[in-house]
C-alpha cells in the first residue's frame, strides 16, 4: 500500500495542475459568472469528507471488533483527512454561497450535517489528543456514533428547511460543466488516497519504531 | 453446571501502550492451594498483570487460560471464581458496611446474600460498625471490609494488589492467617507486594517483575528480602 | 433474560439508596437548571414574552443540567474505583450501562418535572396545552440524549480531561435530539399548534433512540475493556 503513494501523488499532481485550464474553459455560468468556478474546489472536498466520515465510522467499528493496529491507524487518517477536506469544503463554501445566495450560511440539512461531521471528527482529534492511555479505542466508539447520527442529522433538519442546491443539479449539468467537476473530483480524490497511504505509513513506522524501542531494552 | 478451574497459566503476555512497555513476554503457573507473589518495585507491571488476569484489560498479546480455557471462551461467568482487592478497595463511602457487603452480594448472585454479609462483618470484627457509613472507617477497617467483599462469592481465583499497605500489625497477621485458610480451602491466590518480609511469611512462591519484564523466579522464599536487596544492588551496581 | 435485569435493578437501587440519603445530585442539578433558565430569561426576556425562545431554553436547559449530572453520576463511581468493581460482576456488562441509564432518566426527570413549569411560567409559553405530547417529546428526547450520554460518560470515567471531553463528545451526536425537541417544542407552541408536526419529531426520536440504545449495548463491552 505505501508503495502506491508515489503514482498517486503523481496523478493527483498531474490533476491539479492541469486542473484550472480546464476550469478556466469551463463555461461561465449565467448568473454568478467566476465565482460559480467555487463549485469546482467545493464540492469534491464536501463530497469526500462525508465519504471520508463514513469510511472511519466504519473501520472503527472493524477497530472495536478486532482490535487490529493497521484499522486504528486508518481510522485516525480517515478522520484527519475528514477534518482537513471539511474545513475547505467549509471555507470555500461560504464564498460561494455569499454570491450565489446573497447569504454566508443557511441552516439547510446538507450543509448542518457537513457542520456537524466536521465538528464530531475535530472531536475526535481533541479526543485522540487529550484523552490519554486508551484514548484509540474510546475515539472509536466516537467515530462510530458520530456515522450513526449522520443519517438523523439529515433528517432532522430535512423536516426543518432545505435551501441547499437539490442532488439533482449535478447528474443534469451539461457536459460542459459536468467534465471539470468530475476532473477536480478524481484529483481531489487521488489526493485523499495519497494522503491517506502516507499517514497510515508513517503510523505502520511509529508502531515498528516503538517495537524497536521495546525490543532493544530486552 | 457451573464454570470451574484449578490451574492458572499465563503465558507470553505482554501489554504496551505506544513506546511504554507495561509488562514483556511474562508467563507464569498458579494451581490451587498455592500463595504465589508477584513481586518487583513500583512501576514493574503488576497491577497491569493483575488487571488482564481479573478480565478488566486486555493483552496487547499472549494468552491467560482458566483451567484449559481463555477468558473469551468462558465468558461473563468467569468473573463469579474471581475476587479482586485491589490498592482502591472498590468501596462506596456513602453506603454504610452492610449495604456495601450486601451489594456486591447480590451483584456477583451470592445465594442469601444478607446472612452471607452479616457473616462476613463478624469475621473481619466490623459487626458493631457494620451500620456506619464507610467514609468513616480508618484504612485498616476498609481493607478487612474489602477483603471480605472480594471473597463474599467465594471465587477460585484471588488476586490481590498491594494488600499489607498501611496495615497495622494486628491487621496483617490476621489478613496472613486468613490467606493461609483459603489456601487451605483450594483457593489459587496471586498477590502483589513490595512489602517482602511480609511476603516471605505467606508465600508458596514468586516471581520478580521489573520494568514489565521477568527477572527471576523464587520457588524458596525463604531469606527473600536479603536475596532481593542483593539483586538490586547487583543492579545498580552494574548500571 | 431475568438475570440481566436482576442485576439492572441492583445496581438502580444502589444509586437510589446512595440518592437517598444524602439528595446531593437531585438538589444541585435542579439548582443548576433553574440557574440556567434565570440566565436565558434575563438575557432574552424583551417587553413582550418570546414565546419561541421558551423552546430552545427548556432543550438547553436540560442539556446543561444533564451533562453536569452525567459528570457526577460517573464521578461517584471512581472514589475507591468502585465502577471496574461493577464491571468485575459475573453479569452481562450491558446491564450495568442499563442500570446507570435508568438512574440518569430518574434524575432528568425530576429536574424536568420543574424546569418545565418554570420555563412555562418565565416565558408565558404554553407548555401544558398538549401534555400527552409533550410528554413524549420530553421522555424520548431525554431518553436520546441520556443514551448516548451515559456511554460517553461511562467509556470516559477513567480518561483525563473527561470533564470538558464529555460535552465535546455528546452534544454533536445528540444535535438531532435538540433539534427534534426545540422544533417539537415549537410546533406545539406555535399560534395554530401543528400537532401532526410535533408527531413527527416524537417519531424521529423514537427512532433515535431506538438505534443509539442497540448502538450503545452493542459497544459498551468493547469501550469499557481497557
Amino acid at each position: 500500500m505505501r508503495k502506491a503513494f508515489v503514482p498517486l501523488l503523481g496523478a493527483a499532481g498531474f490533476i491539479f495542475l492541469t486542473a484550472p485550464i480546464i476550469i478556466a474553459r469551463a463555461p461561465f455560468e449565467s448568473t454568478m459568472g467566476l465565482v460559480q468556478k467555487i463549485f469546482y474546489f467545493h464540492m469534491p472536498p464536501a463530497m469526500l469528507m462525508l465519504l471520508s466520515a463514513i469510511f472511519c465510522g466504519l473501520v472503527s467499528g472493524a477497530y472495536l471488533v478486532t482490535r487490529r493496529p493497521v484499522l486504528d491507524w486508518t481510522a485516525s487518517a480517515a478522520a484527519e483527512l475528514t477534518v482537513l477536506y471539511g474545513s475547505i469544503a467549509l471555507v470555500t463554501g461560504p464564498l460561494w454561497a455569499r454570491k450565489a445566495w446573497g447569504v454566508w450560511w443557511q441552516w439547510d440539512a446538507r450543509l448542518t450535517m457537513s457542520l456537524l461531521m466536521w465538528m464530531i471528527f475535530v472531536a475526535y482529534l481533541l479526543l485522540r489528543r487529550y484523552g490519554g492511555n486508551g484514548s484509540e479505542t474510546l475515539a472509536a466508539g466516537l467515530a462510530l456514533f458520530g456515522m450513526a447520527t449522520s443519517p438523523f442529522v439529515y433528517l432532522s433538519v430535512n423536516l426543518w428547511r432545505t435551501v441547499h442546491p437539490l442532488t439533482s443539479v449535478v447528474p443534469t449539468l451539461p457536459v460542459d460543466f459536468a467534465f471539470p467537476l468530475w476532473y477536480a473530483f478524481t484529483g481531489f480524490l487521488l489526493m485523499y488516497l495519497a494522503l491517506m497511504t502516507l499517514r497510515v505509513t508513517l503510523e505502520r513506522q511509529r508502531a515498528a519504531l516503538d517495537q524497536l524501542f521495546l525490543e532493544s531494552d530486552e | 453446571m457451573t464454570f470451574d478451574f484449578h490451574e492458572l497459566s499465563i503465558r507470553d503476555l505482554s501489554r504496551n501502550f505506544g513506546r511504554r512497555r507495561a509488562l514483556s513476554h511474562v508467563s507464569l503457573d498458579c494451581n490451587a492451594g498455592e500463595i504465589v507473589g508477584l513481586l518487583g518495585p513500583n512501576g514493574a507491571g503488576k497491577s497491569t498483570l493483575l488487571a488482564i488476569v481479573s478480565t478488566l484489560a486486555a493483552p496487547s498479546s499472549g494468552n491467560v487460560f482458566y483451567g484449559r480455557r481463555t477468558a473469551t471462551q468462558i465468558g461473563a461467568t468467569l468473573r463469579s471464581k474471581i475476587g479482586v482487592l485491589s490498592h482502591d478497595l472498590h468501596l462506596y463511602s456513602d453506603l454504610t458496611a452492610r449495604e456495601n457487603l450486601i451489594f456486591f452480594g447480590r451483584l456477583y448472585g451470592v445465594p442469601d446474600a444478607e446472612s452471607r454479609a452479616l457473616a462476613a462483618l463478624d469475621r473481619s470484627l466490623l459487626a458493631e460498625r457494620g451500620g456506619d457509613l464507610v467514609s468513616g472507617f480508618s484504612r485498616g477497617m476498609r481493607q478487612r471490609l474489602a477483603l471480605e467483599r472480594a471473597l463474599l462469592h467465594e471465587p477460585r481465583l484471588l488476586l490481590l494488589d498491594e494488600p499489607f499497605t498501611g496495615l497495622d500489625d494486628a491487621s496483617t497477621v490476621s489478613l496472613i492467617e486468613r490467606l493461609k485458610e483459603l489456601r487451605s480451602a483450594g483457593c489459587i491466590i496471586l498477590l502483589a507486594t513490595h512489602d517482602l518480609d511480609t511476603a516471605e511469611e505467606v508465600l508458596d512462591k514468586a516471581i520478580v517483575l521489573r520494568d514489565g519484564r521477568f527477572v527471576g523466579s523464587e520457588s524458596d522464599v525463604r531469606g527473600l528480602r536479603k536475596r532481593y536487596q542483593d539483586r538490586l544492588r547487583a543492579a545498580v551496581a552494574t548500571t | 433474560m431475568t438475570a440481566f435485569w436482576r442485576v439492572v435493578w441492583i445496581v438502580v437501587r444502589k444509586d437510589l439508596a446512595i440518592e437517598a440519603r444524602s439528595r446531593e445530585l437531585l438538589n444541585t442539578t435542579v439548582f443548576f437548571a433553574l440557574s440556567c433558565v434565570i440566565i436565558f430569561a434575563v438575557s432574552f426576556v424583551r417587553e413582550k414574552p418570546l414565546g419561541d425562545a421558551a423552546a430552545g431554553i427548556l432543550w438547553v436547559a436540560i442539556a446543561f443540567a444533564g451533562t453536569l449530572a452525567l459528570g457526577r453520576t460517573f464521578e461517584r463511581e471512581r472514589y475507591g474505583d468502585t465502577l471496574r468493581a461493577l464491571l468485575l460482576a459475573p453479569s452481562d456488562r450491558p446491564a450495568i450501562y442499563v442500570g446507570k441509564l435508568i438512574g440518569i432518566l430518574s434524575l432528568l426527570a425530576a429536574t424536568e418535572i420543574v424546569l418545565v413549569p418554570l420555563v412555562a411560567l418565565l416565558f408565558q409559553a404554553g407548555l401544558f396545552s398538549h401534555p400527552l405530547l409533550m410528554g413524549a417529546l420530553l421522555i424520548f428526547g431525554t431518553i436520546g440524549f441520556a443514551s448516548v450520554g451515559t456511554l460517553f460518560a461511562a467509556m470516559l470515567a477513567r480518561a483525563r480531561s473527561r470533564d470538558v471531553l464529555l460535552p465535546i463528545l455528546l452534544y454533536p451526536v445528540t444535535i438531532p435530539v435538540m433539534i427534534a425537541g426545540v422544533k417539537g417544542t415549537s410546533a406545539l407552541l406555535d399560534a395554530t399548534p401543528q400537532l401532526q408536526m410535533a408527531g413527527m419529531w416524537i417519531l424521529l426520536l423514537v427512532c433515535f433512540d431506538v438505534v443509539f440504545l442497540t448502538l450503545s449495548l452493542w459497544t459498551f463491552d468493547p469501550l469499557m475493556t481497557e
